[in-house]
C-alpha cells in the first residue's frame, strides 16, 4: 500500500520541478520572515531571485545547531507565537535545548509524512498500534501519534517506562503494530518471552526509530517477535520521525522528497555527492512555516540513491546510517553529546574537569556509566561524603541530558588524558 | 590529643589493596590499625600507621588518593562494658560518631580509634572525664 501515490511514485523530472518551485518560495520566504537567513544571503550577495531551481540550492549558507542555539529560543521561527501551535524541543550540544515551533499546517504536514511510513509499513486503519515512544518535548510519541491518527489507526499512546503494562495490553487489545526504539522492543520482546506471552501477542509491524539499529538487531527482532520492523528516522530540527522510513524492500529509507530536498554533502568540501557516495546528510524544509531550515547539516553519515524501488516509489533513499561526523550519542533514543556531561560537572565543586562516559547495552537497555575523578582537595575519610557527591553528580547529569546514569568515582589519573583531542567515550554497543 | 588516620581511596577491582600495602611494606611504614569500609563501588581504607606523612607521600607518589585527617585515639580498660561508658559519654554530649574501629593490645588495656562530627570537643570531653588518648607514636611503642 501506498498512501500519497501522487507524491511519493511522481516522476523524477516532476519531483525535481516540483522542489525548484517550493525552493524558490522558500528563500523567498526566509529572506523576508528570518532575519539570520538575510543577514547570511547578504553577506555573501544573494538575492532571493538568484535561486531560480533546485540546482541552485548549492548557493545557499548552511545551517546547523549551533545556529539553533545562538537564536535560542524562537530565533528562527519565520511566524509570529500567534501561528505557532506546538513546540518540541531536543538535547543541544551545551546547556540550552535546540528549540523548533510547528504551526497548524507543519503538524498537518507531519503526520501526513508519517502516514505515509506507517502505510509503508503495512499500518493501516484496521490495526491497533501502541506508541512507546516518550511524549513530551520529544518528537518522538506526539509525531508518531499524529501519523497514526492519521491514517485511522487505533491509536494507544502508551509512551515509556512500563513495560509490564505494555505487554499485558499488547495481549490484552491484541496489538497489532507497534512504534517504539528498536532496543526498547528487543527488551520487550524479552518481557514477552519471560512472562511466556509470546504465542498470545498479534503483533505484525514494529516501526522503530530513534536510534542507529544494526542489521542484526533487526533480523533478531523480526524472528523474536514473527514480525516485519520497519526503519523510521526523523530528527526535531527537520519535522521529527518521519523524514523517512523503509518500506518492505529495506532498500534504504524513503525521504518525502517533496516536503526534505535532502543532500549528501563531502565532509571535507561539504559539496553535495553523486548517489552511493558516503557522506554527511542534509535536509532543507521545502515547506514548512514555523521553522524552516536551509541546509540543515544533521552530521548523520549516509548515502544516497535516486533510482525507482521495488516498491514502485521514486522517492530517494537514504541508506542505513554510517555514523556521524560529531561525537553525538543516542542513549536511549536520547540525544547526548559528551559536552553537555562536561558542561554539567562544572557545576560540582568536588570533582576533576576529567570525565569518561561508558554506554553499553545490558538486556537491549543502554546503560550510561560516568566515571568521575575526584578533586585531591577534597579527599575525604568518610563514605558518606563520597556518596552524596555521587548522587549530587547523577543528579546533575540528569538534569542535563533528561537520562539517568550511573556514576562512578574513580583513583586519581585513571581518567585518560589525550593528547589533543580527549576520548570521552567508550561505546560498547557497535552500532555502525 | 589527636592522631593523624592515614585515610586511602581505592576503587574496587582486585589486587588494588593489595598494592596499597605493598607502597606501605617498600617504605618501612608499620601499620597499627587499619579498618576498611566498602561500598560496592569503593572502599575506604583507614590506617593508623607509625609514619603517616611518609605513608601519604609515597602513596600520592604511586598515584593514591589519599587524606590525613584527625581522629582520636582512646585507652580505655580492657574489659567488658568499658566501650560502652565511653560512648555513653559522648553521646551524652550529643556528639555523632562518623566511625570507629578498636583494636586491643595489652591485657589491661584496649584501644578504640574514634572519629567524631567535633572531634576537637570530644577531646575536651575525655580530657574532663579523665580518659587518656594517645598519639600514633605511643601506640607504635606499645
Amino acid at each position: 500500500m501506498i498512501w500519497n501515490e501522487t507524491k511519493e511514485c511522481m516522476s523524477r523530472d516532476q519531483m525535481t520541478a516540483l522542489q525548484s518551485a517550493r525552493l524558490v518560495k522558500l528563500v523567498d520566504y526566509v529572506y523576508h520572515n528570518v532575519e539570520f537567513y538575510r543577514k547570511k544571503m547578504q553577506a555573501i550577495d544573494l538575492m532571493p531571485g538568484d535561486i531560480k531551481s533546485i540546482e541552485d540550492i548549492v548557493k545557499l549558507p548552511f545551517t546547523t545547531k549551533d545556529d539553533l542555539r545562538d537564536n535560542y529560543p524562537f530565533g528562527l521561527f519565520a511566524v509570529p507565537n500567534s501561528e505557532i501551535v506546538r513546540i518540541h524541543a531536543s538535547s543541544g550540544t551545551t546547556g540550552k535545548a535546540t528549540v523548533v515551533g510547528y504551526t497548524r499546517y507543519d503538524l498537518d504536514i507531519w503526520a501526513e509524512c508519517v502516514a505515509r511510513c506507517m502505510t509503508m509499513a503495512g499500518v493501516g486503519k484496521d490495526d491497533i498500534i501502541q506508541i512507546a515512544y516518550g511524549y513530551g518535548l520529544f518528537t518522538g510519541g506526539l509525531g508518531a501519534h499524529g501519523g497514526a491518527e492519521k491514517i485511522g489507526a487505533t491509536v494507544v499512546p502508551m509512551s515509556t517506562g512500563n513495560s509490564k503494562k505494555l505487554t499485558t495490553m499488547m495481549v490484552d487489545f491484541g496489538a497489532t503494530a507497534i512504534a517504539c526504539t528498536p532496543s526498547y522492543l528487543l527488551h520487550i520482546s524479552e518481557v514477552l518471552e519471560s512472562e511466556g506471552l509470546l504465542d498470545q501477542i498479534k503483533l505484525k509491524s514494529a516501526i522503530c526509530g530513534a536510534e542507529p539499529w544494526t542489521e542484526k538487531m533487526h533480523r533478531e527482532i523480526e524472528t523474536k517477535l514473527n514480525i516485519k520492523a520497519f526503519d523510521i528516522y526523523g530528527l526535531s530540527e527537520i519535522m521529527g520521525p518521519g523524514v523517512a522510513c523503509d518500506c518492505e524492500f529495506h532498500r534504504g529509507l524513503h525521504v518525502c522528497e517533496d516536503h526534505f530536498y535532502p543532500e549528501v554533502l563531502d565532509t571535507k568540501t561539504l559539496t553535495p555527492l553523486a548517489d552511493g557516495e558516503t557522506g554527511e546528510l542534509a535536509f532543507t524544509t521545502l515547506t514548512k512555516e514555523g521553522i524552516p531550515l536551509i541546509r540543515y547539516r544533521t552530521k548523520d553519515l549516509t548515502s544516497i540513491d535516486h533510482s525507482t524501488c521495488e516498491c514502485g516509489r521514486t522517492s530517494a533513499r537514504i541508506s542505513r546510517f554510517k555514523g556521524r561526523v560529531d561525537d553525538m550519542l543516542i542513549i536511549r533514543g536520547v540525544n547526548v553529546f559528551p559536552s553537555q556531561v562536561e558542561a554539567a560537572l562544572v557545576e560540582v565543586d568536588m570533582v576533576t574537569p576529567h570525565y569518561m562516559m561508558i554506554v553499553d547495552r545490558v538486556n537491549n537497555l543502554d546503560t550510561l556509566e560516568v566515571q568521575v575523578e575526584m578533586d585531591p582537595r577534597y579527599y575525604t575519610d568518610e563514605i558518606r561524603v563520597i556518596e552524596s557527591l555521587t548522587k549530587k553528580i547523577a543528579h546533575v547529569i540528569q538534569q542535563a541530558l533528561g537520562l539517568s546514569a550511573k556514576v562512578k568515582i574513580v583513583e586519581p589519573q585513571t581518567l585518560v588524558r589525550s593528547e589533543g583531542k580527549a576520548v570521552h567515550v567508550i561505546d560498547k554497543r557497535k552500532l555502525y | 590529643m589527636f592522631a593523624k588516620q592515614l585515610t586511602v581511596f581505592i576503587e574496587n577491582r582486585s589486587g588494588r589493596l593489595s598494592e596499597v600495602l605493598g607502597v606501605l611494606k617498600q617504605n618501612n611504614v608499620n601499620i597499627l590499625s587499619l579498618s576498611l569500609a566498602d561500598t560496592t563501588e569503593f572502599g575506604l581504607l583507614r590506617l593508623i600507621v607509625d609514619n603517616a606523612a611518609l605513608g601519604k607521600e609515597k602513596l600520592t607518589e604511586s598515584g593514591f588518593s589519599s587524606l590525613l585527617s584527625n581522629v582520636s585515639i582512646i585507652q580505655i580498660p580492657h574489659k567488658v562494658g568499658s566501650l560502652q561508658e565511653l560512648l555513653k559519654v559522648i553521646d551524652d554530649n550529643g556528639i555523632n560518631i562518623e566511625y570507629m574501629y578498636g583494636l586491643s593490645i595489652e591485657s589491661e588495656e584496649a584501644y578504640v580509634v574514634l572519629k567524631a562530627s567535633d572531634i576537637a570537643k570530644v577531646d575536651e570531653i575525655l580530657t574532663d572525664n579523665g580518659i587518656k588518648t594517645i598519639s600514633c607514636d605511643d601506640l607504635a611503642s606499645l
